[in-house]
């Protein structure tokens, strides 16, 4: 691939996104629009998440990327491929030894620490988008803080079903200015996004945006006093490891619909089983 | 005993091969050249390199080769590899009128300094199948005429200088980009030509062929399609003037559609603009339509509610390497996302008092 510059990208692209990425910093939840490149791969596959690793990867790092938590699901080992054929970097599968992660629809279990960078992949950044379909309608929205449409449409899910009822990608606002999209993790890692000791990137390549959450910054769930936001998950350990603190994948091993359930971050769930952890349905 | 799912990489690499292998067919079959693709499968290779938003043949050919005929994914391919080139410069403006016509139509006039000319079209073939080029015969050579020299107006330029059409604003200012800049609403003409220039050729018919409809109707003439040669010219700095670094075959196509007029403007027709690379004049037409319908708020015209008139509904939808990229995505695994919502329901039903019987066999 020496056809290729480092990580894929011209220097000059890098630098246009790298720009963004500061900006992003500097107004945490703010969607920086960005000249986004097409990619070897498909919008809508990480595309936006590949342009932000390619502009902040160095030689020297060390890259993870994870789709659902695991390493292994196809788009992931495919990414991870690419830049081990663009960039050259040393990938890992462990997330305490990766320096910069790429993730789709997850936020590790083990908390991350200062000199790591998330990177998220983002289909949709805007959070009001399904509220009101016309980007420069939410960019006014958001510049006035006009979210008075979010907090109905919250409070009309509980009162027609009891509960807010979304399970992912759930709103947060940031530093008590912006609503910003999580990327649609699951509600169970909404909790990490808040004074995380790592850098978190936000990257929509189709969609043309770029956001950022700098280190320690303050992150609330939206909710309402009487319906206080509360982080979900399937109620029980993992079959595996045991775990009864991980977020969990529900698997169906049989005709008759017999279930287990097994971590969805597969470093975690192997580290747990290394060290002699065994859940009850452990080889 | 459940283990979790491993193998990614090989059932990644394993389908690659195969999907190598379904390219080529049956190897008893001679393989496909890049030149035939090229000479024979030309408006398939135009489409591609208007898409593509990338002028080589030859490299269209490849992609459309690689793709197995998949044309969005050949444009795929071919904008895949455009991103990565060099940007050395700019061309000046080309100059349609001086085009070295193939074909030259105007449905509004019979007849006109430049003349019509029918050129290698489709429009008057019987699609009666011909089973003649089943048996891969010679084909009779097609009568030859001298080629007309000089400049082929523009039709539109006639009415112009009558005052009967608006007049095509002179604008010298650089042209967005939008492979270089973010798309960003309001967009100004010169910015949605090239999205358009660029879209889906059948979003685009499909949004012209409702304004015809009824939706955002603009009663649209082909003033003027042609078809033809430019040659490109690109101003040298080190030599302090331009020089022609090649030529391309673009269609165009301009519209006269009816205008009212004003209160303060006198009746007026007024203009649709199309331009493609290549041959290709479906999608110039469409274009033309789009754009003119497009234009209702310069042209004080109402808000209809149509697609067609809805800048922001057009172009963020027209692309179809960003549409078959978002809409393939939900092949991907979303367990993740997908077991939050089956809690959020199972505790809603929960709630509900509905039983679950999964639920209650556990």
């Amino acid at each position: 691939m020496n056809a290729y510059n480092f990580a894929y990208l011209d220097e000059q692209t890098k630098r246009m996104i790298r720009r963004a990425i500061l900006k992003g910093l500097a107004i945490p939840g703010y969607q920086v629009p960005f000249a986004s490149r097409e990619m070897p791969m498909p919008y809508g596959w990480g595309t936006g998440g590949v342009q932000v690793s390619a502009a902040i990867l160095t030689p020297e790092d060390s890259f993870k990327v994870i789709d659902q938590g695991a390493d292994d699901t196809t788009n992931a080992v495919s990414i991870r491929t690419f830049f081990e054929r663009t960039a050259g970097v040393e990938t890992t599968t462990k997330t305490s030894e990766a320096s910069v992660i790429q993730t789709r629809h997850r936020i590790p279990e083990d908390p991350l620490i200062e000199g790591q960078i998330l990177v998220y992949q983002v289909p949709i950044p805007e959070p009001l988008r399904f509220l009101e379909p016309r980007e420069s309608e939410t960019r006014k929205m958001h510049s006035l803080e006009e979210y008075g449409l979010m907090h109905v449409k919250l409070y009309e899910d509980i009162s027609r079903h009891g509960h807010i009822a979304t399970a992912y990608a759930y709103p947060v606002k940031v530093e008590g200015q912006y609503v910003m999209d999580p990327s649609p993790i699951p509600k169970f890692d909404n909790p990490k996004l808040g004074d995380m000791a790592a850098i978190q990137l936000f990257g929509a390549g189709r969609e043309q945006r770029i956001y950022a959450l700098p280190p320690y910054t303050n992150v609330v769930s939206l909710d309402f006093e009487d319906h206080p936001f509360e982080a979900s998950k399937a109620d029980h350990p993992c079959g595996l490891c045991g775990a009864i603190d991980s977020y969990l994948d529900e698997v169906i091993i049989d005709d008759a619909g017999g279930r287990m359930f097994v971590c969805s971050d597969t470093d975690y769930c192997e580290n747990r089983q290394a060290a002699g952890h065994k859940g009850k349905d452990a080889a | 005993m459940y283990v979790a799912v491993k193998g990614g990489e090989r059932a990644i690499e394993n389908a690659h091969a195969w999907l190598a292998e379904e390219r080529r067919g049956d190897t008893d079959v001679a393989e496909l050249s890049i030149v035939q693709i090229r000479e024979q499968l030309s408006l398939a290779v135009n489409r591609v390199m208007a898409e593509g938003s990338l002028y080589d043949p030859d490299l269209a050919a490849l992609a459309i080769k690689q793709a197995r005929g998949d044309l969005i994914e050949a444009i795929f391919l071919i904008r895949a590899y455009r991103t990565t080139l060099p940007r050395f410069g700019t061309s000046k403006p080309v100059e349609t009128g001086t085009m070295a016509c193939d074909r030259r139509i105007s449905a509004t006039f019979k007849d006109l300094p430049g003349g019509q000319v029918l050129g290698p079209t489709f429009d008057y073939t019987h699609r009666l199948l011909d089973f003649k080029l089943a048996a891969e015969g010679d084909l009779p050579e097609a009568p030859m005429r001298e080629a007309q020299v000089g400049e082929v107006p523009h039709v539109t330029e006639f009415l112009n200088r009558e005052g009967l059409i608006e007049e095509a604003l002179h604008d010298d200012a650089p042209p967005p980009d939008l492979t270089r800049e973010p798309l960003e609403m309001p967009a100004e003409r010169a910015l949605r030509l090239q999205a358009l220039t660029r879209a889906d050729e059948g979003f685009t018919l499909g949004l012209a062929y409702s304004t015809q409809r009824g939706y955002a109707r603009n009663h649209a003439f082909v003033g003027e399609l042609r078809i033809g040669s430019v040659p490109v010219e690109m101003h040298i700095p080190e030599l302090g003037f331009a020089i022609d670094i090649g030529e391309v075959t673009l269609t165009e196509c301009e519209t006269v559609n009816q205008f009212k007029g004003s209160k303060t403007e006198p009746p007026q027709f007024t203009r649709g603009y199309g331009l493609v690379f290549g041959l290709n004049e479906r999608k110039a037409i469409s274009m033309a339509l789009v754009d003119r319908a497009l234009r209702w708020e310069e042209l004080g015209e109402d808000n209809e509610g149509a697609p067609a008139q809805d800048a922001e509904f057009v172009l963020y939808h027209a692309d179809n390497i960003q549409a078959t990229g978002f809409l393939e995505h939900i092949k991907l695994p979303h367990y993740v996302d997908f077991q939050s919502e089956l809690e959020l329901v199972r505790k809603l039903r929960r709630e509900a008092g509905a039983s679950d019987v999964q639920e209650a066999a556990e």
